[in-house]
């Protein structure tokens, strides 16, 4: 009876989760989502802890009491910092199923090495190699993310390290096809070890050379891997509700991944060994100097104002100066008198896919307003004002024939057709890739120099005060 | 061995559905997406519970429950993030 309870209950699940991802087609339907997905995994949890061979609850009261201690505070951070709340999810994922796969590969070494088939044990490499290099890689991103002092924020190269990674890679697969042969020998377990180490190892090593312009496609790789690694666990453990959830949690981060990698115009090989942002030749300095021309707030409020139409267009400098209330207090100024006020939105910008829509949504920007850039770019050369808000890169017309730099390909928002471009940035260097903006120095763009909130702030004092009735 | 073939042939289906779930997902949502599918994929939740319960030795048991503390965090905070993120889209 129980053990059926146990069949029926994964078969919920499953559905449940389906229907979880389904509904979040449109953000009408997307909180049903969640609540399909909490349901399903409540049925799971109570399903497999009312199994007869469950007898030891102490522990699992406790460490889901933990879950709930530590999982509360973890999702009331500031949305400004949930690409690295999202980096630390994969690393606790990839931490889970490294380390039941450890707990299961030592069980049945000691009491039932019947148990460790050759087909069993290859799973179980692949889930301890999954997980651990998630855990690792995980943490790196998240360190990255958060901007923690001892962790190199630009990537770090050095000559060789694709053969490094790459061999600590191969080692710890060649280690597993060692372990598959030999599952029960008298040092099988220390080989079993140090496929673990050679994991952590490598999840370390294949995030130094990734810098914050890459953390869009990295992070979706390492949701997809953190999925496999749970598909791994299935496997081991015979269990089609974990093969199930993780089809879909790494089949998420395939399409995700594929879509970012798409926006920059680069292959994941490229993304993971390609070491974007290194030292890159500055681009041939054609012709004459161009310069800057600056603005001032009265008269970019009065550009504003004048506009019939207004692109903004976000970056990741508008999460670092957490403007985008006061982006919302701007939106409200202009379509008060009658200006229409779009948001552009590519793909990768920010750090994490969707990052810029969660953050507008946040400030209560309404979600028609956000326009994605395939929409907005055949509007852009009737728009009045493009507003580029910390974003750089994405905006570079230099992608489009630049082949010596490394945006060369890369779809971009084109701002630069607007009839004006006022740039808000926060100082003159160039943007993440290393490469100068020649939006900036276009005949028909002012820049705006200072941080994006402080100059919001004064834009909308402009509208509200004196400056403009 | 037809074990594995069963769960070998529910993997394969269960991406196709995954797929083709994921694709039509509304490109507004990506964010939450991800916590979504992060909190969904802390099932491993259920051989954690497995590990930790069971009468094994000390020492696996740790580990379980170390990996069951993980699991329930990504589960709690997943689930929670993506409805306050979700809220926000709602708010119109």
């Amino acid at each position: 009876m129980i053990p059926l309870i146990g069949e029926l209950a994964a078969v919920l699940a499953t559905a449940l989760f389906i229907f979880a991802l389904y509904w979040m087609n449109d953000p009408k339907t997307a909180r049903r989502g969640v609540f399909a997905g909490v349901t399903g995994m409540t049925v799971a949890v109570l399903a497999t802890w009312i199994q007869p061979e469950i007898v030891h609850h102490g522990w699992i009261f406790l460490a889901i009491v933990g879950g709930f201690a530590v999982g509360i505070p973890l999702s009331r951070v500031p949305l400004t910092a949930v690409p690295q709340r999202t980096a630390l999810s994969h690393a606790f994922g990839g931490l889970a199923a490294g380390l039941v796969g450890t707990a299961e590969y030592f069980l049945w070494l000691g009491e039932h090495a019947a148990q460790l088939t050759p087909f069993r044990t290859g799973a179980l490499v692949a889930e301890v190699i999954l997980g651990f290099l998630t855990f690792t890689g995980s943490l790196m991103a998240a360190g990255k993310l958060q901007e923690v002092r001892w962790i190199p924020q630009r990537p770090v190269t050095y000559p060789g390290q694709n053969f490094v990674n790459l061999g600590v890679l191969g080692l710890a697969v060649g280690l597993g096809v060692v372990l598959v042969l030999y599952p029960t020998a008298a040092w099988s377990g220390q080989v079993f070890v140090a496929i673990a180490v050679l994991a952590l190892t490598f999840g370390v090593l294949l995030i130094i050379p990734i810098g914050g312009a890459d953390m869009p496609t990295v992070i979706s790789i390492l949701n997809a891997y953190a999925g496999l690694a749970a598909v791994a666990m299935g496997f081991v453990l015979d269990n089609k509700l974990l093969v199930t959830a993780g089809a879909l949690d790494g089949s998420s981060g395939l399409i995700l991944s594929i879509i970012m990698c798409r926006a920059m115009n680069r292959s994941f090989t490229n993304v993971l060994f390609g070491a974007f942002g290194k030292a890159q030749p500055a681009l041939a300095a054609g012709g004459e100097q161009k310069v800057w021309k600056q603005e001032s707030v009265e008269g970019a409020a009065q550009l504003l104002e004048q506009a019939r139409s207004v692109v903004i267009i976000p970056g990741y400098g508008m999460a670092v100066a957490q403007a985008q209330h006061k982006v919302r207090e701007l939106y409200d100024a202009l379509t008060k008198r009658g200006v229409s006020v779009k948001f552009a939105i590519h793909p990768v910008a920010g750090r994490m896919p969707g990052h810029m829509n969660v953050l507008l949504a946040e400030a209560n920007i309404p979600y028609s307003a956000l326009v994605e850039m395939d929409e907005i770019n055949p509007e852009m050369p009737q728009c009045d004002v493009a507003l580029v808000l910390g974003a750089n890169d994405v905006v570079n017309p230099a992608a489009r024939y630049a082949k010596s730099t490394p945006i060369y390909g890369m779809p971009i928002i084109d701002a630069d057709k607007a009839k004006t471009v006022l740039a808000v940035k926060r100082s003159k260097n160039p943007g993440f890739a290393g490469i100068d903006n020649e939006l900036y120095v276009l005949d028909n763009t002012w820049m705006l120099f200072g941080d994006a909130k402080a100059v919001l702030g004064d834009l909308v004092k402009q509208f509200a005060g004196g400056g403009i009735h | 061995m037809t074990d594995f073939g069963s769960v070998l042939f529910v993997f394969v289906l269960a991406t196709f559905i995954g797929l083709g779930v994921i694709r039509r997902v509304s490109r507004l949502l990506y964010t939450p997406l991800m916590s979504l599918t992060n909190a969904i994929s802390a099932i491993a939740v259920v051989g954690s519970i497995v590990v930790t319960g069971a009468d094994y030795p000390r020492g696996i048991r740790i580990l379980g429950a170390i990996a069951l503390f993980a699991s329930m965090t990504n589960i709690v905070s997943g689930f929670m993030i993506t409805d306050r993120m979700l809220k926000m889209f709602k708010k119109q």
